[in-house]
């Protein structure tokens, strides 16, 4: 028997910011390769990741790159249809994908010795996909199905549909990812082809393996299985329609029986992280802390939820991981005989003042503390890391920005936030949202 | 101090992986047993506390006691209000959760090595001196209530509910463990601090510690945190068996896609023949786009996203269910669909690629399991709750690897009744009405 047995190659300071161990490569033909090590388990993680998702449709075919999510599981040129995550299983590993605004992404986690094999078929589905009419109709119910348990059966989901909707006037975030069910409707075999024709490249895709693995080793399979697929030549710029300026507030009320306790949303248009700029995104992280983060000692839950019996749940979010323009999310759930108006004049209230007042030190220095730990915490799950890189590279950010993060987050100070918090807090910039379950209680 | 280091092996097709891992037992100078895996590549620890037991201890019209106590743990303790225990957990970058379940209570947290001792010492104020103020407990009641509220308008919890009230009654395990907006607005402080006393006991205590600490320092830590906890609570609930019978109960919900729940009588986690049910629900509906429920229902006719279903060996009773959803118009299909298949398992089984093919993933799939503190810590916990031995690691793939084709045969048999099917279907199903 051979021994393989974990070995720590990895030396960590205590709470040092340190990064993971990665190394990065890129294939003659465009290919970006990272690969981040990991001994502890003999495990590996091999994804794909393409940057393609679904605001990189063309207008009238929304939801195509979830739907070619889902047929790249039937057969290739040496694969039948279900060979694929049937030989994943018959090797003791699992495998899924998964589709967002900005990528589609691919995934394998199997013992670390199985790793040529999960590149030998990835790669071969880069390419070779050979589809029948008959898998676009079967496959086209059970994404209308997807969309009827994600979105058809529940209410806050419609609604937040709508919401996006209105908040992005130009861009194709506004449309879902899987897609309007009347155009997800009329996909069809050239629909999908099209897209997959165009974005499903090497010059397209990053290589992302993390686990037991040697980099050099992993280039020598990426070099063999990858490296032999031809660029796409035709591959377009990543240009996406702008946002024009935006010059009034949008209010909606959405109404369903189905919804059981009425709220209000109110997101707001916000900078991403960029590549090489990601202040202002670090100081949005602290501002959603401060705002709406824990109920415990976040403005928003002190003043609704413990000051007053203004609420019952409160929250502002933001996730800086986007290509383009992000949103800043506040959510106020009403406490019983306290209406939508009188929540919302409340959190508005509390937002101003907190805008007037200076920010406690013994807060951010908390947050601080928290956001240096969650680094810790996070090594202790190498999936998450793997998605941590690709979900990066494929949102326009580049390995150094994913590892001067960390120290950019540490950077922030309460002047950096004030000046964010200004600057996006612009009414005519943001979708004001209530979903109730009937008018009477909008009233 | 027991001892046991466990190389876990698998073996494909050839070649040989394995990892290491080293599990220590220990029993703290206060009696405490507890599992220990040191691992200092990271400078943290994750502890996972489990109490035997959970909210199926509520007593007689006190329905929601046990779940609103513990979602209370984290909301004042000792000297500190709600808002301080947090805001110190928070100054800490400890992470702690506390969750009820039917038969179980769970306490994970994980914490930094360079304030281990205030982390400890924290959630030791919430496990052993919780305050349950009478704001902290309105607070968290209305969030309860909100909750209890939501579900009545979701058809996933509305099916669950009917479910397990036709097939468990008056048991606790025949209503949800929120109890009801009834139950719940009448909790007094007084009935939160007895579920805190009958729940939280020694005699149901199991733990396990996983990171960057050494086993011997692990007994001392043990008694500082648990030891005060009461020797003894209350008795278990009796035993209850699966009273619901074979047919469909169609409850008319307006939405586009009908969610179904079924299921029937099961199989102990302890019965010699769980292997052989283990692979048998894994070919039949737990094993993701490989059973063959998927292929039929999803693969081969479009008629859901998903299907999935589960051997349910719950302490006081035991069940096979699954659930799907699909739209009206298509629902009633899918559930001829599902019976067909029952039946095809019951009657015949399966081939000998399916079970081959079925025991190298489960195999395969074991030891990568192991691959972080905090999951390492959850798998170890539950080890010890269903009374398994540390090298049941070792020896788990065994288990799997033995069963053979007879044995799938006759326990599917015995497991799967397509006649005693119940199916809870909420939704407006075209072609589908409750039977007698």
């Amino acid at each position: 028997m051979k021994h393989v047995l974990a070995a720590l190659a990895l030396i960590f300071v205590p709470l040092s910011l340190q990064a993971e161990e990665v190394t990065t490569y890129m294939l003659d033909n465009g290919m970006e390769v990272v690969v981040i090590e990991d001994n502890r388990a003999p495990v590996v993680v091999h994804m794909v990741w393409y940057k393609a998702g679904s605001a990189d449709e063309s207008e009238g075919v929304s939801g195509v790159a979830h739907f070619l999510e889902h047929l790249l599981f039937k057969a290739t040129e040496t694969l039948e249809a279900g060979e694929f995550s049937a030989t994943v299983a018959a090797n003791g590993g699992s495998d899924n994908a998964f589709t967002s605004y900005d990528y589609t992404a691919y995934f394998q986690r199997v013992a670390a010795d199985r790793l040529e094999l999960m590149m030998q078929m990835e790669s071969d589905r880069m390419n070779n996909i050979r589809l029948t009419e008959e898998d676009i109709l079967t496959e086209r119910q059970v994404i209308l199905e997807e969309r009827n348990q994600r979105t058809e059966n529940e209410p806050n989901a419609l609604a937040r549909e709508q919401f996006a909707a209105a908040l992005y006037q130009n861009h194709r975030y506004g449309v879902p990812i899987i897609g309007w069910k009347h155009e997800m409707e009329e996909l069809d075999m050239d629909d999908v082809m099209a897209f997959y024709d165009l974005y499903y490249s090497p010059n397209n895709a990053v290589l992302v393996v993390a686990g037991d693995v040697v980099p050099e080793d992993v280039l020598a399979l990426a070099e063999k299985y990858y490296g032999v697929i031809p660029a796409e030549a035709q591959l377009p710029p990543r240009e996406r329609p702008e946002e024009p300026p935006h010059r009034a507030e949008r209010r909606l009320t959405y109404v369903d029986p189905r919804v059981s306790q009425p709220y209000l949303i109110r997101n707001y248009l916000a900078p991403e992280r960029d590549a090489g700029a990601q202040q202002e995104a670090a100081a949005l992280v602290y501002l959603a802390e401060l705002l709406g983060g824990s109920p415990f000692t976040s403005a928003l839950g002190q003043a609704l939820q413990f000051e007053t019996d203004t609420a019952i749940w409160t929250s502002a979010s933001y996730r800086g991981s986007s290509l383009d323009e992000t949103v800043f999310s506040f959510a106020v759930v009403p406490s019983e005989g306290v209406s939508l108006s009188e929540a919302e004049a409340a959190m508005d209230e509390v937002i101003a003042n907190w805008l007037a007042d200076e920010i406690d030190p013994e807060r951010l220095e908390s947050i601080r503390t928290q956001l240096r730990a969650s680094e810790v915490y996070a090594k202790d799950d190498t999936q998450g890391l793997a998605r941590r890189y690709g979900a990066a590279l494929t949102q326009g950010l580049t390995v150094e920005d994913v590892q001067a993060w960390p120290d950019i987050l540490q950077s922030v100070t309460a002047e950096d936030i004030k000046a964010v918090a200004e600057k996006v807090f612009d009414r005519r910039r943001s979708v004001t949202g209530w979903v109730v379950s009937s008018q009477e209680e909008a009233n | 101090m027991l001892r046991f280091v466990l190389i876990i092996c698998f073996l494909l097709v050839g070649t040989t992986a394995r990892a290491e891992i080293d599990i220590k037992q220990v029993t703290s100078p206060g009696g405490i047993d507890a599992w220990v895996v040191e691992e200092n590549a990271i400078p943290f620890v994750a502890m996972e506390i489990r109490f035997r037991g959970g909210a199926a201890l509520d007593l007689p019209g006190k329905r929601g006691a046990t779940n609103l106590m513990m979602a209370l743990l984290e909301e004042g303790a000792a000297d500190l209000t709600a808002q301080e225990f947090q805001a110190e957990r928070e100054r800490l970058a400890a992470s702690f959760s506390f969750r009820a379940f039917d038969d179980t209570l769970s306490i994970s947290a994980r914490f930094l090595t360079e304030n281990k001792e205030e982390a400890l010492e924290l959630l030791r104020k919430a496990i052993i001196e919780p305050t349950f103020d009478q704001d902290a407990i309105d607070r968290v009641r209305a969030q309860i209530l909100s909750g209890i509220a939501s579900d009545e308008k979701d058809p996933n919890r509305i099916a669950s509910a009917a479910f397990n009230a036709a097939a468990f009654e008056d048991h606790p395990y025949g209503s949800s463990l929120d109890g009801t907006v009834e139950s719940v607005n009448a909790l007094t402080r007084d009935d939160l601090v007895i579920a805190h006393q009958n729940a939280l006991t020694r005699d149901r205590l199991y733990v396990s510690v996983v990171g960057d600490t050494t086993s011997e320092t692990i007994g001392a830590i043990l008694d500082a945190l648990l030891g005060e906890l009461p020797a003894v609570g209350v008795p278990d609930p009796s035993y209850v068996p699966f009273g619901l019978s074979g047919g469909i109960t169609v409850i008319d919900f307006e939405t586009p896609q009908s969610v179904a729940l079924f299921g029937h009588r099961g199989i102990k986690r302890d019965d010699d023949d769980f292997f052989a049910a283990f692979i048998i629900n894994q070919v039949l509906g737990a094993g993701g786009f490989e059973s063959r429920l998927m292929t039929e229902v999803r693969e081969k006719r479009g008629l859901t996203y998903g299907i999935s279903t589960f051997l349910v060996p719950k302490f006081h009773s035991e069940m096979v269910i699954g659930s799907v959803a699909s739209s009206n118009e298509t629902i009633a299909e899918a559930i001829d669909v599902i019976r067909a298949e029952w039946s095809r398992m019951a009657e015949t089984g399966m081939t000998a690629d399916e079970l081959e093919t079925a025991k190298k993933y489960l195999t395969g799939e074991y030891p990568l399991r192991f691959d972080g503190n905090a999951e390492i810590a959850k798998i170890m916990v539950g080890m010890q709750m269903v009374g398994l031995p540390p090298d049941y690691v070792v020896n788990r793939n065994d288990y799997v690897e033995a069963v053979t084709l007879d044995d799938i045969k006759r326990v599917a048999a015995e497991l799967l009744h397509p006649d005693e099917l119940h199916f809870v279907v909420v939704g407006q199903p075209v072609g589908l009405e409750s039977t007698e």
